[in-house]
């Protein structure tokens, strides 16, 4: 055995490794001097929220001066009337977007679950609260078969609820047979429909159950999505499924379990159109205009659509920036057009950002 | 000699037409240090793999402890006290360093808010990583909540090899631990990994550094076309004869068929 091959003995350095006598005992530290700029990518890698509160506060400053009426108490209670339900479509579409995934069904889902709710009520005589519950279930259900075809069958998740977007619309107007079960006759016979439009009225602003409910919703889920294991783990399955599949989580039972979780929310939101339309009709625009609403809310958000990065509180201020461009722009009396054109133009904007903020580790 | 705490016999495993194992045996026995050298697409994270239950062999058989088992997951492998380092290093990497080295074991708060509101106990697992990572001193200890991409790549390989030495409890498969890693780092490495052993648990280290590799181990499997070609000790050849060995230069005394 040649002698320069002899194996060390264990413990002692070899050779090339005596450098390490005295070597510094101390632990890596960074402090590279960033720039300003380098510090404010850092801070919203931290927070990717706080671009839209920025967008949020400017937009709400901006409409204030322009406008005398916009910092009413009526105003902003109407904003966030109207955005409730977007707002419950977000927290399921946020859910899924975080998985790297798509949820085109949303709006679907909740059209199609408050009309069972209401057909269930009137047309087969069960009792309101019953017809709810069902329709709750079957909500997540339909949620469910979509998780499942993207868990089990590994088909792409923007297929999968193009699919039964179209699937879950066409039995809904098959189903309820195109009909409409007016306002009046929900509040006489099924009010519990009818719940999340009831409002409280401090000093004369009407602020519905609606709002309260679905700011509620959004605190949950961002407490779940943050404290939580599972939360963790639904961040995990969206950054790197491969990474977090060898680290022990479970990612198919955890997308299986984010879009049912998706298909009840969209049920709840299916409830509260009942509450704030007040008839139950299947077709009520949210079929098809839910899941752009709700993508809106969440690409503005700062939610990254290839998963694993943003928060809950940002898809709110999504929506909240949208509800108050509607409004501000409504109240300043420009052509209604300008709100589609400068959603728009936020939407690249958020985008651009979340790139710009992505290439932090680069 | 004792039996063998984890052992295969017969293992294949086939992508496509690539035969990445091919009716390959494996023997681990308590409480060694066992290296596994080969070429580059040997198979050799083909086999840490199906140890691990991070894929499911074609065939054949795996036991550990003397019972056959059949891992589905990694996490069924973990369960069963099989800790591996895998050579992707299995990182989120928009997460923390906290988050990453509990996943799929986070711990949660004490009382009511851990067992009804399942709150994660956020500034138990950060003690437990920094004190985990400082033993390998690799971090400062305000980084715990940085995000894993910020890091450098032997930072990374540094929290992976930390986790799985923290969680190991029958078996610790590391798979090029210290390919990343600097001479400083490198060394600590090894020092954890004779810690490991220390504590009476088995380790099994595919590395491509025979310095290290002749430094650390008991045995030495060679692994060569997707099976065990021989085991040899360091003491009784050099690194010159295991290189030959692992390239089809040489063979091993008692082989027959050149593989
Ligand atoms: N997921 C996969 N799909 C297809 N082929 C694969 C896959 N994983 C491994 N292989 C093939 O199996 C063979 C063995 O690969 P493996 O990663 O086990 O080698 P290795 O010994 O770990 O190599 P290295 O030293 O480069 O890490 C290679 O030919 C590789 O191309
Ligand atoms: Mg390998």
């Amino acid at each position: 055995m040649p002698a320069d091959m002899t194996p060390a003995k264990a413990g002692t350095a070899t050779t090339y490794e005596d450098g390490l006598h005295g070597a510094s005992t101390r632990v890596a530290e960074f402090h590279e001097d960033r720039s300003p700029l380098k510090k404010i990518q850092h801070w919203l890698h931290q927070t990717p929220s706080a671009v839209p509160l920025i967008v949020l506060m400017v937009a709400l400053i901006v409409f204030g001066l322009l406008s005398d009426n916009f910092f009413k108490a009526t105003t902003l209670s109407t904003i966030l009337q109207q955005i409730s339900i977007v707002g419950i479509l977000g927290i399921a579409q946020t859910l899924v977007i975080l998985t790297a995934g798509i949820d085109l069904s949303v709006g679907a889902i909740a059209v199609f679950s408050s009309v069972l709710m209401g057909q269930l009520t009137f047309r087969y005589g069960l009792p309101a609260e019953l017809a709810i519950a069902i329709g709750l279930l079957l909500g997540t259900a339909m949620g469910f078969v979509n998780g499942w075809l993207v868990a089990r069958m590994r088909l792409p998740p923007f297929i999968v609820t193009l699919g039964t977007w179209q699937i879950l619309l066409a039995s809904n107007f098959i189903f309820s047979a195109n009909e409409t079960i007016r306002s009046s006759e929900v509040a006489a016979r099924a009010p519990a429909l009818q719940f999340w439009g009831q409002a409280i009225q401090p000093g004369g602003v009407r602020v519905l159950y609606a709002v309260f409910l679905m700011i509620a919703l959004v605190a949950i889920m961002a407490y779940v999505l943050r404290h939580t294991a599972w939360g963790r783990h639904v961040y995990a399955t969206g950054d790197d499924p491969a990474a977090a599949e060898l680290a022990g989580v479970p990612t198919r039972r955890v997308l299986i379990q984010v879009y049912a979780l998706a298909g009840l929310f969209c049920a709840i939101a299916g409830w509260v159109m009942i509450g704030r339309f007040g008839s139950v009709s299947p077709t009520a625009s949210t079929g098809q205009l839910g899941n752009i609403q709700s993508i809106t809310a969440v690409v503005i958000g700062g939610i990254s659509l290839f998963g694993g990065r943003g928060s809950i509180i940002g898809m709110f201020f999504g929506a909240l920036i949208v509800g108050v461009f509607e409004m501000g722009l409504r109240l300043v009396g420009t052509d209604p057009q300008w709100t589609f054109f400068l959603i728009g133009a936020l939407i690249i904007f958020a985008v651009t950002v979340d790139q710009w903020i992505r290439k932090v580790s680069a | 000699m004792n039996a063998p705490i984890l052992q295969a016999k017969g293992l294949t495993k086939r992508y496509g037409r690539v035969t990445a194992l091919d009716n390959c045996d494996f023997e681990l026995l308590p409480g060694e240090i066992l290296a596994i050298i080969g070429d580059n697409g040997a198979g050799k994270s083909s086999l840490i793999k199906a140890l691990s239950g991070a894929v499911i062999p074609d065939s054949g058989e795996i036991t550990l402890e003397g019972r056959a088992v059949a891992f589905r997951t990694p996490i069924e492998a973990r369960a069963a006290g099989i800790e591996t380092v895998y050579q992707t290093l299995a990182m989120s990497p928009a997460l923390s360093i906290a988050d990453n080295m509990f996943m799929g074991r986070e711990l949660r708060r004490p009382g009511i808010m851990g067992s009804v509101f399942r709150q994660l106990d956020r500034p138990r697992m950060a003690k437990f990583a920094r004190e985990k990572l400082n033993e390998l001193g690799l971090m400062t200890i305000q980084n715990i909540h940085q995000p894993v991409e910020t890091l450098s790549g032997g930072q990374r390989q540094g929290v992976a090899v930390a986790r799985a030495a923290a969680f190991g409890s029958r078996v610790v498969i590391l798979d090029e631990p210290t390919a990343a890693l600097g001479v400083k780092e490198s060394r600590r490495v090894l020092d954890l990994i004779r810690d490991v052993r220390a504590r009476g648990l088995p380790v099994i280290l595919i590395s491509h550094n025979m310095p290290h590799v002749f430094e650390v181990a008991d045995r030495i499997h060679i692994h060569r076309l997707g099976r065990r070609l021989c085991v040899i000790r360091p003491q009784d050849h050099s690194m010159s004869d295991a290189v030959a060995f692992m390239t089809g230069a040489k063979l091993p005394e008692g082989v027959q068929t050149a593989a």
